[in-house]
């Protein structure tokens, strides 16, 4: 499920299109999907929280990962 | 019994096999079947998987990974033989009789939503501001006058660059909002739902990401699709293309998705300045 670069191939490392996937999959999981409210259903509120805390989580692994020395 | 909640992961028309595979707590997925339709859902331990665990196991993002990835696995799965409606991550009931009543309860929605999304998959598009052109060795007209400082001719070549930089950037904002526009006109594009985009950190790429939408293609129209997209590509070089996919229908879920996410009546000049359109799974 990695992205192809559109009209040049895409040429990112493995580790890139595993987290860019990733986003990609927080995106439709995480904030897709049929939402049903209502008393039947437990509640769990946090899901759209976690999906934002998540990103700045991905962000700042990446901000290491491309300080890092190679 | 009692030490189990139901985990749905999507409704489907009855009728159609449930594959064997592990679920998000390893379990085996099974159908529960109502008004004609079936919900996959699939039986976790409440030690895991009720409110207040969950909260914390949320909090875990090696636990949210690989119980995302499984989630999307059983959806993906059901979605090659039969269309799917995937529900929204964490979706629990505590027991399948309570799944039986939402299908009842909800059979014509369901069943309506099914309609728009059958032999259609999801293709992501993203796009991202390419950068600006190299700036060109003599180029007339803004070069510092002769006997000027070098330390003037540097500044001067600065602020030419980062006037470039953001007129390359303005223009890729415009083009990624025509992007869509096109897209919506398309005659393979079904429907097209925005997602938010994405910080530059998240994205992992350093050009600033200016279109992120997905849209609900027919599986013989893939073809057709991406030879749209390169089209659109080679047409609007300041946003580069990227597509992802093919997903289950993930982000046309929502009843009211239908092309009112930039809207094609000129609402969407805004598509490439904030997060495009609504969450397609609307408000929790």
């Amino acid at each position: 499920m990695s992205g192809d670069l559109l009209p040049r191939p895409s040429g990112s490392p493995d580790l890139g299109h595993r987290e860019v996937a990733l986003v990609d999959l927080l995106d439709r999981v995480l904030a897709g999907g049929v939402v049903i409210a209502g008393e039947l259903t437990l509640s769990i509120a946090d899901v759209d929280l976690v999906r934002i805390s998540l990103r700045a989580m991905i962000a700042s692994v990446r901000a290491a990962w491309n300080e890092a020395p190679p | 019994m009692t030490d189990v909640n139901s985990w749905v992961y999507a409704i489907m028309p009855a009728g159609h096999p449930v594959p064997a595979g592990a679920g998000v707590a390893d379990e085996d997925p099974r159908a529960v079947t109502a008004a004609g339709l079936v919900a996959v859902t699939g039986r976790v331990p409440r030690a895991d998987f009720d409110e207040e665990p969950l909260r914390a196991r949320l909090e875990d993002p090696a636990w949210l990974e690989r119980t995302v990835r499984a989630h999307h696995r059983v959806v993906e799965s059901l979605e090659r033989t039969a269309p799917v409606l995937p529900m929204r991550f964490a979706t629990l009931y505590r027991d399948d009789r309570r799944v039986a009543a939402l299908l009842r309860a909800r059979a014509a929605e369901f069943r309506e939503l099914l309609r728009h999304v059958a032999g259609c998959q999801e293709w992501g598009v993203k796009g991202y501001a390419t950068a600006p052109p190299a700036e060109p060795a003599g180029a007339p007209g803004r070069q510092p006058a002769a006997g000027g400082r070098p330390g003037t001719a540097y500044l001067l070549r600065r602020r030419e660059q980062r006037r470039s930089g953001a007129e390359q950037g303005e223009q890729a904002l415009r083009d990624a909002d025509e992007v869509h526009r096109e897209l919506l006109g398309t005659r393979t594009v079904v429907d097209v739902a925005g997602h938010p985009l994405h910080g530059s950190g998240a994205s992992g790429r350093r050009e600033p990401m200016v279109l992120n939408v997905a849209c609900l293609v027919a599986r013989e129209s893939a073809d057709a699709f991406h030879r749209t997209l390169a089209a659109l590509a080679a047409r609007h070089p300041s946003v580069a293309l990227e597509v992802t996919g093919p997903w289950p229908p993930y982000s046309f879920t929502a009843t009211a998705t239908a092309t009112t996410d930039g809207a094609p009546d000129g609402t969407a000049d805004a598509v490439g300045e904030k997060p495009a359109g609504e969450e397609p799974g609307g408000a929790p």
